[in-house]
C-alpha cells in the first residue's frame, strides 16, 4: 500500500452514479401497483374544521380512497411524537399538546394536514384532492411567537392557552446579574433570527408497501435516519412490531435537518398501504415543501454582555423567545434550549452566564433543527455581541476576542460543556493572514473612491457535535440514545462491506468511511463498500444530524475494525502456529514480530469461512464483527471566519467580496469533502444573512415567501469563490481524533456577514437577511440620523 | 385524453400514450422510467429537469410532451458513453467534488455541457452568472463553477 488514506483528497466513490443518472432517489422507487397519494392541506393557518365532505373526490377518476383525521383515529393512528422532552423553570414538563398526523377539529397552519386522497395517477389523487369539501370556520391566527404570548392572542392548543410550551433556563441568574451590577461597560442588542426554510433540493417523499405473505411493511423515504424513523413510527404512532417494518433510505437529495423528522405524509402512506394492499407514494411539490417541511431558526433574543474597563468579558444575560410552530416536530424542543443556551460561552472565558428561553406555539409550519440547529443562533448571538462590544470599547475585534480566548484546555464553561481541545488564536491569526486584512484598510479607500462602502467582519464560533453520552443526555430529557453501530463484514475473498447506521445524503461517506476502513485494513479503496440507510441490512443507527457522522459513526466502524483485527491475529497465529501477542497487523499483513513470517488479511479471512486449518474449538469461523460506539463527549469544532463586503450605498446592494474561513475540524479524512462542506455551510449561512427569509403574513397567517421566486436560496452569483484552510487540534476522546464539519459553515457565517455590512455603514443593527432594500433603508435611516 | 407521442431519446425512438397536459418531465420519468432527471420545484427555478432537446436544454418541466413530438431529446442517461467512460464534464464534476447529494447534478451537467460549448473560454463571473437557472443546496456552487471552468477546458481540447 501506498501512502495513507486518511487525509487523502480522494475522489468520491458515489459520484458515478449520480453522474450518470443512475442515483435511485425516493420519487425513483416504482412498485408493482403502485398508487399514489395528494393530501389537503389547510388553506388557512387557524381554523375549525366543521365537515369535510369525501364523495365528489371518492367518484373521481381513479381514486382509490379519501381519508381524514376520523378514519386515522378510528385506525388507532396515534399522534407523532417529539423526541426530546424540556421541564420548564416552574418545574413543569413542556406543554405536548397532540400532532395528529390528519388535522381533527382545528387545522393549526397553513399547510397543515386535512385529508389524503390516493388515486391510481397522481394527477389523479392531485386533481380529486381538490374536489375534497371541507367546511372551515377561519378563527383569528398568530405568527409571531412575542405576539403570541400577549394577552388575548389566538390559542392554539387547549392544553397551552398562552401558546407557551415551556420557559426554560441555563445559568446562575444571581452571579450574572451582580457581575452585570460590576460591570464597566456593557453591550446590549436586540437580535432577530429570521426564520428559515431549509429546501433541499430533492423534495421530501415517501412510497409504503404492506406484505399479507409475512405481515410486514417496507417503507422508502427521504429520510436522515431511517431507524429513528422505524422506531418512532411502530412504537408511537402505527402500534406496529418493529421487526415487521423495514424503512430505506435510499439515495437522499439533501437534508439539512429538514429530514430528520418523522412526518405525518410518512406515517399515512404506510397506514394506508394496508388499508388499500397497495403501495401508496407521495412526493412533495416545492410548494408543499415550502410549507410543511420543518422551518428553521425564528428567534428574538435580548442579549447582553458585561465587560470590565479593558474589555474582559464578565457575563453575559440573553432571553430568547423561540418560534416553535404549530406542533412540535421531532427535535423541536431540545434545539432553542440544549443545543443553544449550552453555546453561549463560545471561545471564550466569558465566567457567568444565564440564558432564559420562551417557546412559543404559532399558527406557522413546525420550526426544527435546520443546519447548525441551536448553535448558529448561539454564536450569531456571541458574535454579534463581540464585535458590537469591541467596536463600543475602541478596541480591534480580533484583539477583544484574543483577550478573552479560552487558553487551556479541558475547559468547563459556565454553560455545561467541557471543551476538550482546540486552539482559537492559531485559527484566528490564520484567518487574518488569509483574508490579508492588513490590506483592508487600502481596499476600503480604494472602494470610498468608486463611491462604494466596505465592511470587515469576524466570527469566531464553537460548536458542539455528536450529541452524548447518552445517559447525559437522556438525563436532560432526550428521549433516544445518541450511539452509533457500525458492521464490518469481511467476505471470504477479502472484500468488505461496511454496515453504517450514519446516513449520507451528500456528506459522501462512501468515501470517507472507506477510506477509513481500507487505510485501517491496508487494502485498495475498492474493496470496501460502505451500505447505509436501509433497516433490514444495518443492525442500528441513530442517522446522520449534527455532524456526527465520522466522529459517532465513524467511530463505530473503527470499533468494528478492532475487532476483526483482534480476530484475524488469532487467526493469523494458528496459521503460523506463532502467538497471538505476537502478531502484529501492518498494511495489510498479519506479522510474527521479528520474523519474516506473514499471512495477508485475504488469506486470513479466506481461513476464517474455509475453516479446515482452524482452531474451531477455541473460535467460531467467520469475521463479522459490529460495535456500538457512545460518545463519552461532545466533539468541539471551532474555527475563525473573515468576511469583507462591499455595499454600493445608493441601491443597498451588498456583495461579499472575499470570505475566509479557517475551521478546526480535527484530523481530516478527505480534505476535498471537507472543503465542500464548508462551502455549502457558508452558502447556507450567507443566504441567511442576505437573502433568505420566511414571512408569513402577520394578519392572515398565508406563507408569502412559499416559491423559489419569493424565498431566495443563494444561487451562483449571490456568493464567491472561498478561501478554506483548516488547523488541527485532534479531539481526544475518539480514536480518529475527528470532530465533525457539516454544519461550521452555516454557524459562523451569518454573525461574519452582518459584522462586515455593520462595519461598512458604521451603524449598530442591521437585520437579517440584509437584502437591498433592507440595506438601503438602514442607509437611509442613518442618513437622517446624522 | 390521451394522445400518442413519439421522439427520440437518447439516440433511441421511443413513443407512449400520456395525457394532453403531461410535461415532458413526467414522460422521461414515468413512462421511460429514465429517473435521472429529476424535478426540484414547480416554478421552474431549479434546473433539476434541464434536459437537451434538439440541441438546446430545456427545463423539461416546462414543456408538455406533445410539445417534444419528433423532437431529439438528450438526458444525462445518454451523456457518458456507450462504453461507460464519462464526458469530459461528468469527468470534471468529479475531480473537482461539483456534487455533493447529487439531486441537482444531472441539471447541472446538462447545463455546464450546452454553457461551455456555446461559451467556451468563460470567466468564473460568466459562469457564476449562467448558472442563474440552477439551484444547488449542497456545494455552495464553489466546486460546481471550478468543474465547469475545467470540464469546459477539457471539452474544448476533446475538438
Amino acid at each position: 500500500m501506498a501512502a495513507s488514506l486518511i487525509g487523502a483528497r480522494v475522489e468520491r466513490k458515489e459520484d458515478y452514479r449520480f453522474l450518470t443518472g443512475a442515483g435511485q432517489y425516493t420519487d425513483d422507487v416504482a412498485l408493482p401497483g403502485q398508487t399514489h397519494a395528494a393530501f389537503v392541506r389547510s388553506p388557512h393557518a387557524h381554523a375549525k374544521i366543521k365537515s369535510i365532505k369525501k364523495d365528489k373526490a371518492l367518484k373521481a377518476p381513479g381514486v382509490l380512497a379519501v381519508y381524514t383525521g376520523e378514519d386515522l383515529a378510528a385506525g388507532k393512528v396515534g399522534g407523532l411524537p417529539c423526541g426530546w422532552l424540556i421541564t420548564g423553570t416552574d418545574g413543569q414538563p413542556m406543554k405536548e399538546p397532540p400532532h395528529p398526523p390528519l388535522a381533527q377539529g382545528k387545522a393549526r397552519y397553513v399547510g397543515d394536514h386535512v385529508a389524503v386522497v390516493i388515486a391510481e395517477t397522481q394527477d389523479a389523487a392531485r386533481d380529486a384532492a381538490e374536489m375534497v369539501e371541507v367546511d372551515y370556520e377561519v378563527l383569528p391566527a398568530v405568527v409571531d411567537a412575542s405576539k403570541a404570548t400577549q394577552k388575548g392572542a389566538p390559542a392554539l392548543h387547549d392544553i397551552a392557552p398562552d401558546n407557551k410550551c415551556y420557559t426554560w433556563a441555563l445559568g446562575d441568574k444571581a452571579a450574572v446579574d451582580a457581575a452585570f451590577a460590576k460591570a464597566s461597560h456593557v453591550t446590549k442588542l436586540d437580535l432577530i433570527n429570521n426564520r428559515l426554510i431549509p429546501n433541499a433540493i430533492e423534495p421530501r417523499a415517501a412510497n409504503a408497501t404492506y406484505s399479507r405473505a409475512d405481515d410486514s411493511y417496507t417503507l422508502y423515504v427521504a429520510s436522515q435516519n431511517p431507524h429513528v424513523e422505524r422506531l418512532l413510527m411502530t412504537a408511537f404512532v402505527l402500534g406496529l412490531p418493529e421487526h415487521k417494518v423495514r424503512v430505506v433510505a435510499p439515495d437522499v437529495g439533501g437534508g439539512f435537518g429538514s429530514k430528520i423528522y418523522l412526518y405525518a405524509e410518512d406515517v399515512v402512506v404506510t397506514w394506508a398501504s394496508r388499508q388499500l394492499g397497495r403501495p401508496v407514494k407521495w412526493t412533495a411539490d416545492r410548494s408543499e415543501s415550502f410549507v410543511s417541511d420543518a422551518h428553521g431558526r425564528d428567534h428574538h433574543t435580548v442579549a447582553e454582555l458585561a465587560m470590565d474597563k479593558d474589555g474582559k468579558f464578565l457575563a453575559m444575560r440573553v432571553h430568547t423567545t423561540a418560534n416553535v410552530g404549530a406542533y412540535l416536530s421531532t427535535f423541536a424542543s431540545c434545539v432553542p434550549t440544549i443545543l443553544y443556551a449550552t453555546l453561549l460561552a463560545g471561545q471564550y472565558t466569558t465566567p457567568v452566564i444565564y440564558c432564559e428561553v420562551t417557546a412559543v406555539f404559532t399558527n406557522t409550519a413546525p420550526v426544527d433543527a435546520y443546519r447548525g440547529a441551536g448553535r448558529p443562533e448561539a454564536t450569531y448571538v456571541v458574535e454579534r455581541l463581540v464585535e458590537t462590544a469591541a467596536r463600543e470599547m475602541k478596541l480591534d475585534p480580533a484583539e477583544i476576542r484574543r483577550r478573552n480566548f479560552i487558553k487551556t484546555f479541558p475547559y468547563q464553561t459556565p454553560v455545561a460543556l467541557m471543551y476538550d481541545t482546540g486552539d482559537y488564536e492559531a485559527t484566528l491569526g490564520a484567518a487574518i493572514k488569509m483574508a490579508d486584512v492588513a490590506g483592508f484598510p487600502k481596499r476600503k479607500e480604494e472602494a470610498a473612491k468608486r463611491g462604494k462602502l466596505r465592511g470587515l467582519g469576524y466570527c469566531c464560533y464553537i460548536e458542539a457535535c455528536g450529541i452524548a453520552p447518552s445517559n447525559i443526555a437522556g438525563a436532560l430529557g432526550a428521549r433516544a440514545g445518541l450511539f452509533e453501530a457500525g458492521e464490518i463484514r469481511v467476505h471470504p475473498t477479502g472484500s468488505v462491506t461496511v454496515f453504517t447506521g450514519s446516513h449520507s445524503h451528500g456528506q459522501g461517506h462512501e468515501t470517507t468511511f472507506a477510506q477509513v476502513v481500507a487505510d485501517k485494513l491496508g487494502m485498495p479503496i475498492e474493496n470496501v463498500d460502505i451500505v447505509h440507510g436501509d433497516t433490514s441490512k444495518i443492525l442500528f443507527g441513530m442517522g446522520t444530524y449534527g455532524s456526527r457522522s465520522i466522529a459517532v459513526g465513524g467511530t463505530a466502524i473503527v470499533k468494528a475494525l478492532d475487532k476483526i483485527i483482534a480476530k484475524g491475529k488469532k487467526i493469523a497465529a494458528h496459521l503460523m502456529e506463532a502467538a497471538e501477542s505476537d502478531i502484529e497487523y501492518d498494511k495489510g499483513m498479519f506479522k510474527v514480530a521479528g520474523t519474516d513470517k506473514q499471512k495477508a488479511f485475504g488469506e486470513v479471512a479466506f481461513a476464517a469461512y474455509v475453516p479446515h486449518n482452524y482452531p474451531l474449538d477455541k473460535l467460531e469461523p467467520g469475521l463479522n464483527e459490529n460495535a456500538f460506539y457512545d460518545p463519552t463527549n461532545f466533539t468541539f469544532p471551532a474555527g475563525s471566519y473573515v468576511c469583507e463586503v462591499e455595499i454600493d450605498p445608493d441601491t443597498g446592494v451588498t456583495k461579499v467580496e472575499r470570505f475566509s474561513a479557517v475551521d478546526d475540524f480535527g484530523k481530516i479524512i478527505n480534505p476535498m469533502i471537507v472543503e465542500g462542506q464548508v462551502h455549502g455551510g457558508l452558502t447556507q449561512g450567507i443566504g441567511q444573512a442576505l437573502t433568505e427569509n420566511c414571512h408569513y403574513d402577520p394578519e392572515s397567517g398565508q406563507l408569502i415567501t412559499g416559491s423559489f421566486g419569493d424565498y431566495s436560496i443563494p444561487r451562483a452569483d449571490d456568493v464567491p469563490s472561498y478561501q478554506v484552510d483548516t488547523r488541527e487540534t485532534p479531539c481526544t476522546h475518539n480514536p480518529l481524533g475527528v470532530k465533525g464539519c457539516g454544519e461550521a459553515g452555516a454557524i459562523g457565517a451569518p454573525a461574519a456577514v452582518i459584522n462586515a455590512i455593520t462595519d461598512a455603514l458604521g451603524v449598530k443593527d442591521m437585520p437579517m437577511p440584509a437584502t437591498a432594500e433592507t440595506v438601503w433603508k438602514v442607509i437611509r435611516a442613518n442618513r437622517k440620523a446624522a | 385524453m390521451a394522445v400518442k407521442v413519439s421522439m427520440k431519446v437518447n439516440g433511441k425512438s421511443v413513443s407512449g400514450e400520456v395525457e394532453a397536459r403531461t410535461l415532458l418531465v413526467t414522460f422521461i420519468r414515468e413512462h421511460l422510467r429514465l429517473t435521472g432527471t429529476h424535478v426540484g420545484c414547480d416554478t421552474a427555478q431549479c434546473g433539476a429537469c434541464t434536459v437537451q432537446m434538439n440541441g438546446k436544454v430545456v427545463k423539461s418541466c416546462s414543456i408538455l410532451a406533445m410539445q417534444a413530438e419528433g423532437a431529439d431529446v438528450l438526458t444525462i442517461e445518454g451523456v457518458a458513453k456507450a462504453d461507460g467512460t464519462l464526458h469530459p464534464m461528468q469527468a470534471a464534476f468529479k475531480e473537482h467534488h461539483g456534487l455533493q447529494c447529487g439531486f441537482c447534478t444531472p441539471g447541472m451537467v446538462m447545463s455546464a455541457i450546452d454553457f461551455a460549448k456555446n461559451s467556451p473560454g468563460a470567466s468564473e463571473k460568466e459562469v457564476r452568472e449562467a448558472l442563474e437557472g440552477n439551484l444547488c443546496r449542497c456545494t455552495g456552487y464553489h466546486n460546481i463553477v471550478k468543474a465547469i471552468m475545467a470540464g469546459s477546458k477539457a471539452m474544448a481540447a476533446a475538438k
